[in-house]
């Protein structure tokens, strides 16, 4: 089936079995491999993108369901020399140990700032229970989540 | 892991997603959110050979009051339901076991109509709905037809829908003055309920348990005890009576059993409390 996807601002174009997953699509068809499969059960997050602005579980959507939407990734978000703000304040708090989690951890940082800009660390640790560090190096990354809080800079 | 193969058709309306149900009985599944059944397909226990796609069906994708009660569109999204003032001021049960469903990911993309037609006993908006005595309506080749949320849930992952049919809708009468309480047990964050309830205390008080048997079920012993007077204490005791909870890697079934009397004692409190500062 043919697929129109709007991914990181650039508009793709394939044929694709409908059992694709989104995640499939844009690690093995578009190359982009920033985002990582993790448990493959729509459990660990490592897998989140933005589609359509929110944030999903790539491994758990599959391409012909993004057909016409807009799919941002982590490489959609800031570039090197000039990082994302939430990417800065991952840096800024070092808010990874592996690394594993962390693409799809900013991805869901993204959104949840985007849902709700005032957050306390509450709020930042219930939006981000779909998001597992296996690290368990949870405390800075509330950290810099909440770093953002209530500063309007979230790119 | 990846599905085994399906044919995919995106339907343009509730009446030709009907007609292609109709054509493929069982073989076919209804797609919202995919997040119960995508799961199921990527470990093959589900292999489905037609995929009919429904969430670009966005009429059905609505929060309506009027007449006493609420209609919401079977595609609405667990966050929209979590967010929306209106099911926060008429149903806010709904909304709170919304807010419980999986991660933010998840309420994203699921569907209440996906989580009621799936059946699946650890659900926790089909327990609300039960507790708040909600009928679905759905849509068949031989038109529409209204189905009482007691009578909907048949077994695991079982349900009233026939092959050729979609909910489109799911009503609750307003809770207006009712107290309510929604209890989760999980041992992790993102979980299904090892065990769940659900109450509703209005003219009449209304008791659902999530992952007690099968189905999620009414606890009628519970429900008839404060009937005939019996006190939250003496009632909640009660909960476990009709039920038949699974033993497996969260919990055995004595321990449900335990959970079940226990949250049901806290929820019909804080019904209670929630009845009385209104």
């Amino acid at each position: 089936m043919r697929v129109s996807v709007t991914v990181n601002d650039i508009a793709q174009e394939h044929d694709v079995e409908p059992r694709l997953l989104l995640v499939q699509y844009l690690r093995e068809v578009l190359g982009l491999t920033g985002t990582v499969v993790g448990c493959d059960t729509t459990s660990c997050g490592a897998c989140t993108v933005l589609l359509d602005g929110e944030s999903v579980k790539s491994c758990t959507v599959l391409a012909v369901q993004a057909d016409g939407g807009r799919v941002t990734t982590i490489e959609g978000l800031g570039s090197e020399g000039h990082l994302h703000p939430v990417q800065e304040a991952f840096r800024e708090h070092h808010a990874l140990q592996c690394g594993y989690c962390t693409a799809g951890m900013v991805m869901a940082v993204v959104s949840l700032l985007a849902e709700n800009p005032d957050l306390d660390e509450r709020a930042v640790r219930e939006g981000l229970e779909g998001n597992l560090c296996r690290c368990t190096g949870y405390h800075n990354i509330v950290r810099a989540a909440l770093s953002l809080s209530g500063t309007g800079d979230r790119g | 892991m990846i599905p085994a193969s399906f044919d995919y058709l995106r339907a343009g309306s509730v009446e030709e997603a009907v007609t292609a149900l109709a054509g493929h009985g069982e073989d076919a599944k209804v797609l919202a959110g995919g997040h119960s059944l995508l799961p199921l397909m990527k470990l093959r226990l589900a292999t489905p050979s037609l995929l009919v796609d429904v969430a670009r069906l966005h009429e059905l994708s609505y929060i309506r009051t009027g007449g006493g009660q609420l209609a919401i569109g079977a595609l609405t999204r667990h966050g929209e339901l979590q967010r929306s003032g209106v099911v926060r001021q008429h149903a806010p049960i709904l909304s709170q076991a919304a807010s419980l469903v999986g991660d933010p990911q998840v309420r994203h993309r699921g569907t209440i109509g996906g989580s009621v037609s799936h059946g699946d006993p650890a659900s926790d908006l089909p327990a609300a709905l039960l507790a708040l005595g909600a009928t679905f309506v759905v849509q068949g080749s031989a038109g529409t037809r209204e189905i009482s949320a007691d009578d909907f849930f048949l077994g695991f992952l079982e349900t009233d829908l026939h092959p050729d049919e979609m909910l489109t809708e799911i009503r609750v009468p307003a809770q207006g003055s009712a107290g309510w309480s929604f209890q989760k047990f999980t041992r992790r964050a993102q979980d299904w309920a090892i065990v769940g309830c659900a109450v509703v205390r209005g003219d009449t008080d209304r008791v659902a348990l999530v992952n007690m048997g099968p189905t999620v079920l009414r606890a009628r012993a519970v429900e008839d005890a404060l009937a005939a007077g019996a006190s939250s204490g003496d009632a909640a005791r009660l909960a476990p009576e009709g039920t038949s909870p699974p033993s497996d890697l969260g919990a055995a079934a004595d321990y449900r059993a335990h959970l079940a009397r226990v949250l049901v004692g806290r929820a019909l409190d804080e019904a209670s409390a929630a009845r009385s500062t209104r």
